[in-house]
């Protein structure tokens, strides 16, 4: 509760006690320009982060629980064997639906590379089976001996080699979202911590007056904590309000979930960049309170 | 409340001051007089803990400044008022609140004060230029504005370090019958001078002691005074 009173304290202010150090210098500028820059920032590495794991997780879900069985033959194998595998797959516990794409289908995955006349009828172009697993799964390596023996072109390919490295991928981009975004908290300290000295350095006379007539280090330090905190807060509301508009006007994730497409914030991950002011404000306020009470310190 | 024992002070290899003891009792009235550069603005600096004693002890309210720690300090000064020779201000407040500023940084804003700080202002005859930046005052009203400050807290010690220099002879003792009702009131005073003239007029008010630092010493002044 005291502490909670003491940042109620800082929040509302003493308008005297403000006023005894000078508003001026470089100091102010650089401190709202850092702070918006960040908080900027932070929202896209928050976006980013947001986004990866979101990806991680649908990669994760869609491709978990599906898998696909291809099937290369002479064309006029290629029936008997497709119904083959269609019959294993029936009698394989663990498999929940199994279905040989139509050819409209095969053409639209072939589409994107050969254009739409592609004539699927005249090339020899593998059968493919979706298999949806239950949520126990199959035994993989049986089902591929049953598959050998019954239907020997058909190929099962249970996405675990590429969905394996994408998850990962994903997974670790969302990470380097969270130490981006733990970087530029750093930098934001780093930066205010040397904009606080170098507004103590320029006020060593005023300080001295102050401390001359009495004044704590807790209350000099209060003035200057006071003041950055406030411009980090502002600074960061600002870059934050603007890092959202960016990201409001980014293009939308498509159906088809191209992944830059998809970069963003949704549903309730909207509030998330709100905590960037605060945050940039509590950096702040132990940033200029260590960076005061070290200079005060070190001052004769 | 102010005890200085066996004290020394020196600046490289110079000694300034030595083997010097003094009480500031409390309710005392003290004169502090010597020649520029015989170490009085030291004296007085070492009995506000601005500078730290090469050897021997300085006690401020009873505690040892060795050791007190800058909270301790600042809470010290916050019960004594101070004159500094330079008469430093806060160039960007107005007048009125760098007289205020010790009221400020005590936590002290009430009517009360508000009243008093009018007050004061008026006796030290700088009522019209409250709202001046002390960049914009003479050196007189500077020294006066310094004398404000020091004693708008009611302090219990009142260290002035030439408070009348720049100020004219009416002025002066208008600053000096300050000082003599505040003693009256209970208040230790120690005032540091090289105006013999206003030493003189304030023995016909008050009962004061006189001391003369020569050669880094302190001794009672002789009946020249």
């Amino acid at each position: 509760m005291t502490r909670l009173r003491q940042i109620l304290a800082l929040i509302q202010g003493d308008a005297q006690a403000d006023r005894v150090v000078p508003r001026r210098g470089h100091s102010v500028r650089l401190t709202l320009f850092t702070s918006g820059a960040m908080a900027f920032l932070a929202v896209f590495a928050l976006a980013l982060s947001l986004a990866a794991g979101r990806l991680a997780d649908r990669w994760s879900e869609a491709l978990a629980r599906s898998s696909t069985i291809r099937i290369s033959a002479p064309m006029a194998e290629l029936e008997p064997q497709t119904w083959a595998v269609l019959e294993v797959l029936e009698q394989t516990p663990g498999v929940e639906s199994a279905r040989a794409l139509t050819d409209e289908e095969q053409r639209a995955l072939l589409e994107p590379w050969f254009g739409p006349d592609l004539p699927l009828e005249d090339l020899p172009i593998p059968r493919l089976v979706e298999v949806i697993e239950t949520p126990e799964g199959y035994d993989s390596e049986g089902l591929r001996q049953r598959l050998a023996a019954e239907a020997p072109g058909a190929v099962l390919d249970d996405h675990t080699r590429w969905r394996r490295p994408l998850v990962r991928a994903a997974g670790r981009l969302r990470m380097l979202g969270w130490v981006s975004l733990g970087l530029i908290l750093a930098s934001t300290g780093a930066m205010i911590t040397l904009a606080a000295q170098s507004a103590l350095a320029s006020n060593t006379r005023v300080i001295r007056v102050l401390r001359l007539v009495g004044a704590r280090d807790v209350y000099i330090a209060r003035a200057f904590v006071r003041r950055f905190t406030i411009r980090a807060l502002s600074g960061a509301a600002l870059g934050a309000g603007l890092g959202m508009i960016a990201i409001a006007f980014l293009p939308r994730a498509s159906e088809q979930g191209a992944f830059l497409t998809g970069l963003g914030f949704a549903g309730w991950h909207w509030l998330w960049p709100l905590v960037v002011p605060p945050l940039a404000a509590f950096t702040a306020f132990w940033a200029t309170r260590a960076a005061a009470f070290r200079t005060l310190r070190r001052m004769p | 409340m102010i005890d200085l024992a066996e004290v020394a002070y020196g600046y490289g290899n110079t000694t300034l001051l030595s083997e010097l003891t003094l009480r500031l009792a409390p309710g005392s009235f003290h004169f502090l007089t010597g020649p520029s550069g015989s170490g009085k603005t030291t004296l007085l600096k070492l009995c506000y803990a601005d500078l730290t004693a090469s050897a021997g002890k300085v006690s401020l309210f009873g505690q040892d400044t060795a050791t007190m720690t800058r909270d301790q300090i600042a809470r010290a000064r916050q019960r004594m008022g101070v004159v500094h020779q330079d008469c430093e201000f806060l160039d960007h407040l107005p007048l009125y609140e760098n007289v205020a500023l010790p009221l400020t940084v005590a936590g002290r804003s009430g009517d009360d004060e508000a009243g008093n700080l009018e007050e004061l202002m008026g006796w030290v005859g700088l009522a019209a230029r409250r709202e001046a930046l002390p960049p914009e005052l003479s050196g007189g009203e500077r020294q006066r504005a310094a004398l404000a400050r020091a004693v708008i807290t009611d302090p219990e010690v009142v260290l002035a370090d030439e408070p009348t220099g720049n100020v004219d002879w009416e002025m002066s003792l208008r600053l000096l019958q300050l000082l003599v009702e505040l003693n009256r009131m209970g208040k230790t005073i120690l005032v540091a001078t090289h105006d013999l003239a206003l030493i003189r007029a304030a023995k016909t008010h008050v009962s004061a002691r006189v001391l003369r630092i020569a050669k880094g010493r302190l001794q009672l002044a002789g009946s020249d005074l």
